[in-house]
């Protein structure tokens, strides 16, 4: 049965409270503009004015939420001191990511709201100046023509126009600066910009800097204007509004006096702009720091493994760092999964090139050369990271499957090396008692450097007599007449031909309903924890699997799905 | 940077800027804004730039994603033949529609948004860059397993049979009926 609350409930509950927090603060900005203070702004905009503050209450909340979940290092730290914390809520913030993007939506959907917005106040606010009878409008829009502190309306002349008005006052200006950025940030990260051209998606990105200026400095013109408290009770718009051509000439009536709000976004948002200004300086540090390039591998499938070292480096196992490499280029920062274990003295990754700056990296470090690099020619790297995946959690669970896709592999790789020195070592804080491990594959090629850890595994089980302890599949879900002629020839042998295991490779794609089927009969009752590196079809197939497969019952089986994606 | 397709970006571009300007036309006319002959406009430029900038263009490297649906605006758009091909007209056009935005409030932003997007479509044409319509693949791959009526069109390498009948003892259960040199 469907254990969905499981998996799912947390998140949902979270975007709930964010929800309702968002519409909170929307209806009761609506309200605060109801008041009496602004009732004569209303005779001039009418709704107009509630609908332009309330999304910009909105604005001010989602603005200061958006720069929370990418400070990678705060989010790390934050994990790390969670260890007493439920499994549950460090998974949250895992999808730190998804939480980005749908508060990027939200603030794309009240600048929208807060436009239109004032685009009929700028309107009506015109209209009132260009007024030529008596009426309420004229009268109001007359009113700190001497003085230039207690006007109502900010467009103070009838010789211009609505546009003219935006482009000369610094809430107009900084208003389509903010717009233009936030308008180019959305293009340029769309899904098909942002996987195949990185580089414009992560520059692009940090126009987001204009954005906040534009943000903060937005208020400072403080044209949203509205009686003062004294002039309230001297004037009493419920009394005075219908004797508007008396003002100031009644004793009950004197002109009412108008003042602006002052700027109020810059209190939501200090916070955590002054956190990302932290996150960026620790980048920075952890960067320059001394990173040594060991030993450079190239392998089969157009792969490169760094093995480096960096002083006070600690790494859990799946983590991920991010590398830059200066000579290559001065901006970029690509993140990598560490196939290191953590209990070897280095730490590496295994690179796969796919473009630009990975060629050039493959390159700089001699990769097109077949003879010895000196240590001293192999380029300067820096790192920043590690960062805690989804991986970390794999020894907290007693019984695991891991399933990796081509490249996907990667984070298990660095398990089951950690797996492998801590059955060496008799590690009796081993956790997990099972694993199983699946590896679905395009091309043979891509098994090799995978593979020698895989037999050395194999062979030490067997050694200590303990073979069940991982089972693993590959799947090769792509081969051709020459390869299937091969595989027929050696069907016999006993070890497969393509990996040299005992373990045969499978052809096509596996049957997760059957997979997961055996799997919970084999273990009833226990947490399983189901991981996954690998495309976005494979996790929801996955998810729904765990899903379905988990019992409802709490003391029966349960799949926890775990994603990880970069 | 070397491998970036310029004209990706400037299409997300231009048609968000379409939509941009499209709204803010609707808000001129519906709010009868002075000047709403703007607006009116802006409405029909921002329809035309949607349609013209829906049906993604073909990648040179890479697989290319279609939107949904794009497949008969596909067509329409490779009508007009080097008018829409070449991007150096596209970034010609956006600018020329763009220019009557400016007039009105409501379209300034979408005027400037277009006029972005067609710089980005410049720097597109200057790198040689053109519109090749996505055609729609012959048939998709039938996936191994998930059609038991017709036998695998792939099917996993196995030795010949009298090898299989071998390894019977291996099998995860035992066929109650002899396997006979004709049955697969």
């Amino acid at each position: 049965m469907g254990n969905w609350v499981v998996n799912e409930g947390l998140s949902i509950l979270v975007i709930l409270v964010w929800l309702g927090i968002n519409i909170f603060l929307f209806v009761y900005y609506y309200i605060v503009y109801l008041d009496e203070r602004f009732y004569y702004t209303r005779v001039l905009v009418g709704d107009a004015l509630s609908w332009a503050r309330a999304p910009a209450a909105c604005l001010n909340f989602n603005c200061m939420l958006i720069l929370l979940p990418v400070c990678r290092n705060l989010l790390s730290f934050l994990r790390g001191s969670c260890q007493c914390c439920s499994r549950n809520i460090t998974r949250q913030l895992d999808r730190n990511i998804t939480f980005h993007k749908l508060v990027a939506y939200m603030i794309a959907f009240h600048t929208a709201i807060h436009i239109i917005a004032h685009l009929f106040n700028f309107e009506r606010f015109m209209d009132a100046q260009l007024e030529q009878n008596e009426t309420i409008a004229y009268v109001l829009s007359q009113i700190g023509n001497e003085d230039n502190s207690s006007y109502l309306n900010p467009i103070r002349t009838n010789e211009t126009n609505p546009t003219f008005v935006a482009f000369t006052t610094i809430a107009g200006l900084s208003g389509v600066a903010s717009t233009l950025a936030l308008i180019l940030i959305i293009t340029s990260s769309m899904e098909v910009i942002r996987r195949s051209y990185f580089e414009v998606f992560w520059f692009t990105h940090h126009l987001f800097v204009i954005f906040f200026i534009g943000l903060v400095i937005h208020g400072v013109g403080e044209i949203v204007r509205g009686q003062t408290a004294s002039s309230v009770l001297e004037n009493k718009p419920n009394i005075c509004a219908t004797q508007y051509k008396d003002w100031g000439k009644v004793p009950d009536c004197p002109i009412p006096q108008f003042t602006g709000n002052p700027p109020m976004t810059w209190k939501w948002v200090i916070g955590p702009m002054v956190l990302y200004v932290f996150e960026r300086l620790v980048r920075f540090w952890r960067s320059k720091q001394k990173v040594v390039i060991t030993k450079v591998v190239t392998h089969p499938s157009k792969t490169l493994e760094l093995q480096m070292k960096k002083k006070g480096f600690k790494m859990e196992v799946g983590q991920y760092v991010n590398l830059q490499c200066p000579s290559v280029s001065q901006l970029e920062w690509h993140p990598f999964t560490l196939t290191s274990a953590p209990e070897e003295d280095h730490f590496s990754v295994h690179i796969r090139i796919v473009g630009d700056w990975t060629q050039q990296l493959f390159e700089a470090c001699g990769g097109e050369k077949k003879e010895f690099q000196e240590a001293w020619k192999l380029p300067k790297m820096a790192v920043d990271g590690p960062f805690g995946t989804a991986s970390e959690d794999v020894f907290r669970y007693e019984v695991v499957m891991l399933v990796g896709a081509g490249i996907g592999v990667t984070p298990f790789a660095s398990v089951l090396k950690s797996v492998w020195y801590r059955y060496f070592n008799n590690d009796t804080g081993l956790i997990p008692k099972k694993i199983y491990f699946y590896w679905l594959c395009r091309e043979t090629n891509a098994f090799e450097w995978f593979a020698d850890l895989l037999q050395s595994l194999e062979t030490q089980m067997l050694e200590r007599g303990n073979a069940d302890f991982l089972s693993y599949r590959i799947y090769l879900t792509g081969w051709d007449e020459a390869q299937a002629a091969h595989f027929t020839v050696h069907h016999e042998e006993e070890n497969d031909p393509i990996t040299g295991l005992k373990q045969k490779t499978l052809y096509g794609r596996p049957n997760w309903e059957n997979e997961f089927k055996t799997i919970a009969g084999n273990h009833p009752g226990a947490r399983i924890g189901v991981f996954l590196c690998g495309p976005e079809v494979l996790a929801k197939s996955l998810s729904k699997q765990s899903i379905n497969h988990s019992d409802a019952d709490p003391r029966g089986v349960h799949f926890i799905f775990n994603k990880e994606n970069f | 940077m070397g491998q970036i397709e310029w004209a990706m970006w400037a299409n997300e571009q231009a048609l968000a800027a379409g939509l941009i300007l499209l709204t803010g036309g609707v808000v001129g006319v519906a709010g009868q804004f002075k000047d709403w002959q703007f607006a009116a406009y802006g409405v029909a430029a921002g329809v035309f730039i949607c349609l013209l900038e829906y049906p993604r263009g073909k990648r040179k490297k890479g697989t290319s994603i279609e939107r949904t649906g794009q497949r008969y605006l596909t067509v329409c758009v490779k009508a007009f033949g080097p008018l829409t091909r070449n991007y150096y007209v596209r970034a010609g056009l956006h600018a020329v529609l763009s220019v009557p935005g400016g007039f009105m409030l409501p379209t300034v932003l979408g005027c400037v948004c277009v006029a972005i997007a067609s710089l980005i479509y410049l720097l597109a044409a200057i790198r040689g860059e053109q519109w090749e319509p996505i055609m729609p693949r012959v048939e998709s791959k039938e996936r191994p397993g998930q059609s038991m009526k017709e036998p695998p069109s792939n099917p996993p390498p196995r030795p010949p049979a009298e090898l299989r009948r071998k390894r019977q003892e291996d099998a995860a259960y035992v066929n109650p009926i002899p396997i006979s040199v004709n049955s697969v």
